[in-house]
């Protein structure tokens, strides 16, 4: 299992196909993602890489933080994921991670925290159908509708679906293909939407659906340090 | 200028698609590629250019409005389509809004649109 990535959405754009086609894409970017840390089998039990990117100010970084960015000699980071890996895709800390990790048309799952909505109604929500337009309905036309039963059981079960706080939570959305990737820029074009707003950080991972595709790098696609090859 | 618009730009940069330049009030012919089981054809597509949205991104559009058969048609191309063979002016129009859409509700002879005769293209 390779280790996945951490992205940034920038936005949303299309791409015209020499067929004819147009492809909506979401633009991801990897922003200088680093390998922070190690986890092995020997010292926490289990065999993963922690990944930071992006970059954040050195004086808005706690002391700890610091500490544990300078153990690893990289950069304060804005965002530090980890990534569960079997112990032959470990990668070494400091590694810089490209865009060149995914494969043109391969299929991976984006998670990222979705766009709050705030409070929504159940049509909204749930896709609840609302009431009717006409025939007597006053004023509810968008309400839910019953709750229930009557005096047995006495109460609203637990769980019913009903109008409240919407989105703004962790989804993860699977089987996206990769378009396009531009390895200079840390751009990945992927298609469709990705959960989140543009400037938002999201997780790239092996889609768990789909078999992997032939050729992947493995650990990773690593930028070689000092400019060699 | 962001990355995105600068992505834009690159793309459309890349198609290398040669626009005229085309105002709402112009009459223009499309050349559309329309794929037939293997073959394709450009069918032409001749109308007043009734709007333009999108400006300079790649998701700029315009839309084609003539009569056809009697009966109103209009069609809305993406500008950077590769689909979309040429695009040529056939007539240039004189009109005072960005957006036709009055037209919709007129036939005939109010539905005509003046001639711009001395058509100076902007800078």
């Amino acid at each position: 299992m390779r280790s996945g990535t951490i992205a940034k959405k920038l936005g949303m754009t299309r791409l015209f196909l020499e067929n004819g086609t147009q492809v909506p894409v979401t633009v991801l970017q990897l922003d200088s993602l680093q390998v922070v840390a190690q986890r092995t089998v020997e010292k926490d039990g289990y065999t993963a890489v922690q990944l930071g990117a992006g970059t954040a100010k050195a004086k808005n970084t706690t002391a700890a933080q610091r500490g544990h960015f300078a153990k690893a000699n990289v950069a304060p980071k804005r965002k530090v994921a980890e990534f569960r890996v079997t112990p032959d895709c470990l990668i070494e800390v400091g590694a810089e991670i490209t865009a060149d990790h995914y494969l043109t048309g391969q299929f991976v799952d984006i998670a990222g925290t979705s766009s709050g909505k705030g409070f929504a109604g159940a049509m909204k929500r749930h896709n609840f159908g609302g009431l009717r337009a006409s025939h007597g309905v006053s004023v509810s036309h968008r309400s839910h509708g019953s709750t229930g039963q009557c005096q047995d059981p006495g109460k609203v079960f637990k769980g019913k679906k009903m109008a409240g706080h919407m989105g703004a939570v962790r989804s993860t959305t699977q089987n996206l293909q990769v378009v396009r990737t531009d390895a200079e820029r840390g751009l990945l074009m992927i298609k469709g939407a990705v959960p989140g707003h543009a400037g938002g950080w999201v997780t790239i991972k092996d889609a768990v659906k789909k078999a992997a595709p032939e050729g992947l790098p493995i650990p990773a696609a690593v930028r070689a340090v000092g400019g060699e090859a | 200028m962001n990355l995105i618009a600068q992505l834009e730009a690159e793309q459309i940069a890349a198609l290398g698609k040669n626009i005229p330049d085309f105002r709402p009030g112009d009459t223009i012919r499309v050349g559309y590629k329309v794929t037939e089981g293997t073959r394709t054809r450009v069918q032409a597509y001749e109308g007043v250019c009734i709007a333009r949205k999108g400006g300079a991104t790649i998701s700029a559009s315009f839309t084609v409005r003539k009569i056809s058969f009697g009966e109103g048609v209009e069609r809305v191309f993406p500008l950077y389509s590769t689909n979309i063979e040429a695009i040529e002016v056939v007539r240039r129009g004189r009109v005072r809004r960005a957006k036709l859409y009055y037209l919709r509700d007129r036939r005939g002879k109010s539905a005509r649109i003046v001639e711009d005769t001395n058509y100076k293209a902007k800078a």
